[in-house]
């Protein structure tokens, strides 16, 4: 695996400049080799320091941009604000975003509880009950994860338009926990496999029902299981793009706008180029961005756990 | 209790199976089918033509386009990101000074990884506006205001990213490598975590340096997430919808200039959704799915090694 690697590596074209940086104190690390962690040292601080600045710093230059007017934006990228006002944020919100945010929200809502709910029903049954076809109804499950969802688009989209469900906020909550399930389903199984079966038992002894014991019993014991899935949930859902880019548009001029956040800030986007209030985009985009920012630096532990355990199994 | 086992299965599994069977499994079975047709999508009329549409494709150059650029996707992306992902996280966890207590990570690990992990948090929508204005075609761009900067450029002459057909497809795949690596950098981190340190300490007593630490000892320990993390960029690097849509120019789902950042995705949605050759854009599904399912095939073989037990 090493050597396609560099073979590919080296035929890597200039604009990507991360990339080659990174070669470069490739090579530097091994010819340093015996002078010890020091220069290394040094070397590893100076890389990650440029990353960081990388990511950082397009970041804050664009909330900067929000507070520009459009002739400071079109200037030059290194201008400064004259007058610090919240208006570009006041007309983003105006101009859809504040729509959009709502449809989002609206949409979430019922989309993740419900995906968590039917999700670790599923999960809780396969796991721990036997049953003919349990295999079967697992593998059938937990299989739509493999396939992109460009393979169902088209058909998806005849489906919904059939149960005329096109542009409506149920029509895209029932697809949201349609194609959520496969990886909830994966994930809680793995998880209630793992509870122990003593509580379980000394439940159902006491003369709870089964559907008491899952609900009474279980789901309080897959608290950490269902946090980190939630949060893979939210993220997917809020951050979801080709679904409701196919299934949410307008049918006729008469029906309501009910684009989601990243659809609706893309088709700003691309108004823009015309329409112009750039200042705007560049608010709406720091609104879109910041619900995301405060539930990562407060959950960061938690959502980098819910997220790459997705990828670990 | 035995005799209300089943009603409880059921009663838990139905509603969850319906859903599952109309919105994804039925519409995956339902695009084999309506791939051999000619279906033009609002009528409901159409009619069987056999693998047509399959031989269309092949000889469709816009179609190959798109999935040349696939590839080169497909080979690009996961090299990038691992690359610098584990060369991130290796500085991260073991780069630091050789302290009395043996190897230990760089200062700051702690904030270096919620920096590096913040954009893959971040919506796709929103990578689009960003770079939309990083990658803006006057010196007003943030990337042509630094190169501009830095004397690299003429301020008169600057580059126009994504207009130029050589550039458009390297400033997605970059894009996609600048949101992605600090994902990546956590997971390897945490397998790097689970690595006993004595193991470490023993290769530096028997003197081996820091790269051949790597190289003998850390990557062959992380063989298992590196596998993992290449199928899951290789499904990223088959969509690239979001960006190329957003972000290139062309009517109809982007793809421009002159289809140089055509994806298979944007070409089947612009023939599903603008032209309406829905039996088309089906057979374009299905080779999508193929080729997910071969490259992950693929990797997960030429990848196999004997799994290191510690």
């Amino acid at each position: 695996m090493t050597s396609p690697i560099t073979e590919s590596q080296a035929g890597l074209p200039k604009p990507i400049t991360g990339a080659g940086d990174a070669r470069k104190s490739r090579e530097g690390d091994s010819r340093d080799n015996g002078n010890g962690g020091r220069v290394l040292n040094a070397f590893s601080h100076g890389f990650l320091a440029v990353w960081a600045i990388m990511i950082v710093f397009p970041l804050c230059w664009i909330i900067l941009s929000a507070f520009k007017n459009n002739s400071e934006i079109g200037s030059s990228a290194w201008s400064w604000p004259s007058h610090w006002s919240f208006g570009a944020f006041g007309r983003a919100w105006d101009k859809g975003i504040g729509d959009y945010f709502v449809n989002t929200l609206i949409v979430m809502v019922f989309s993740v509880p419900l995906t968590m709910l039917f999700g670790s029903m599923v999960a809780y049954v396969l796991a721990r009950y036997e049953f003919p076809g349990n295999r079967f109804f697992y593998f059938l499950f937990v299989g739509g994860a493999m396939f992109p969802y460009f393979l169902a688009l088209v058909p998806l989209f005849f489906m919904v338009k059939n149960l005329g469900m096109l542009n409506t906020y149920q029509g895209l909550i029932l697809v949201y926990i349609a194609y959520s399930l496969p990886f909830t389903t994966f994930f809680m199984h793995s998880f209630f496999k793992t509870l122990p079966t003593a509580i379980h038992e000394a439940a159902v002894l006491d003369g709870a029902s089964h559907t008491r014991t899952f609900f009474q019993v279980m789901v309080p014991m897959a608290k950490p299981g269902l946090l980190s899935v939630g949060i893979f949930n939210v993220l997917g859902q809020w951050n979801q793009y080709i679904l409701p880019v196919t299934l949410m548009q307008q049918q006729s001029s008469t029906d309501k706008d009910r684009s989601m956040l990243a659809q609706g800030l893309v088709n700003l986007a691309l108004q823009q180029g015309y329409a112009g209030d750039y200042p705007a985009l560049f608010a709406g985009m720091v609104i879109a961005m910041l619900p995301v920012l405060v539930v990562y630096l407060s959950f960061q532990r938690q959502v980098q756990a819910g997220l790459t355990a997705g990828t670990l199994k | 209790m035995q005799h209300r086992k089943y009603p409880f299965i059921v009663g838990f599994l139905i509603v969850p199976l319906v859903l599952y069977v109309t919105f994804v499994l039925w519409p995956y079975l339902q695009t084999f089918g309506y791939s051999l047709t000619d279906w033009q999508g609002e009528s409901q009329s159409f009619k069987f033509i056999g693998f047509d549409n399959y031989s269309t494709l092949f000889h469709d150059s816009i179609f190959r386009t798109a999935l040349w650029h696939n590839i080169l996707l497909l080979i690009f992306l996961p090299v990038i990101t691992i690359l610098l992902a584990l060369f991130f996280a290796f500085m991260v966890n073991v780069g630091g000074r050789e302290r009395a207590g043996g190897v230990q990570g760089v200062r700051g690990a702690g904030f270096y990884k919620v920096v590096y992990f913040f954009p893959q948090v971040l919506s796709v929508a929103i990578l689009i506006v960003l770079f939309g204005a990083v990658y803006r075609s006057d010196s007003s761009g943030l990337l042509n205001g630094v190169l501009v900067k830095l004397n690299l450029e003429d301020a008169n002459n600057p580059i126009e990213w994504l207009n130029d057909p050589n550039t458009v497809l390297w400033c997605l795949l970059a894009i996609q490598v600048w949101a992605g690596v600090g994902f990546y950098l956590v997971l390897f981190s945490a397998a790097m975590q689970s690595i006993p340190k004595e193991i470490y300490e023993a290769a530096l007593l028997d003197g081996a340096g820091r790269s051949q630490t790597f190289f003998k000892v850390t990557l062959p320990l992380l063989w298992d997430s590196v596998q993992t993390s290449w199928v899951y960029l290789s499904i990223f690097a088959m969509d690239f919808f979001a960006l190329v849509s957003g972000l290139t120019p062309g009517a109809g789902y982007g793809g421009g200039p002159d289809h140089h950042s055509e994806v298979m995705a944007t070409y089947l949605m612009r023939n599903f959704l603008y032209f309406g050759k829905s039996g088309y854009a089906c057979a374009q599904g299905v080779i999508i799915m193929l080729v997910t399912l071969i490259v992950s095939a693929v990797t997960l073989r030429a990848s196999r090694r004997d799994r290191i037990e510690f």
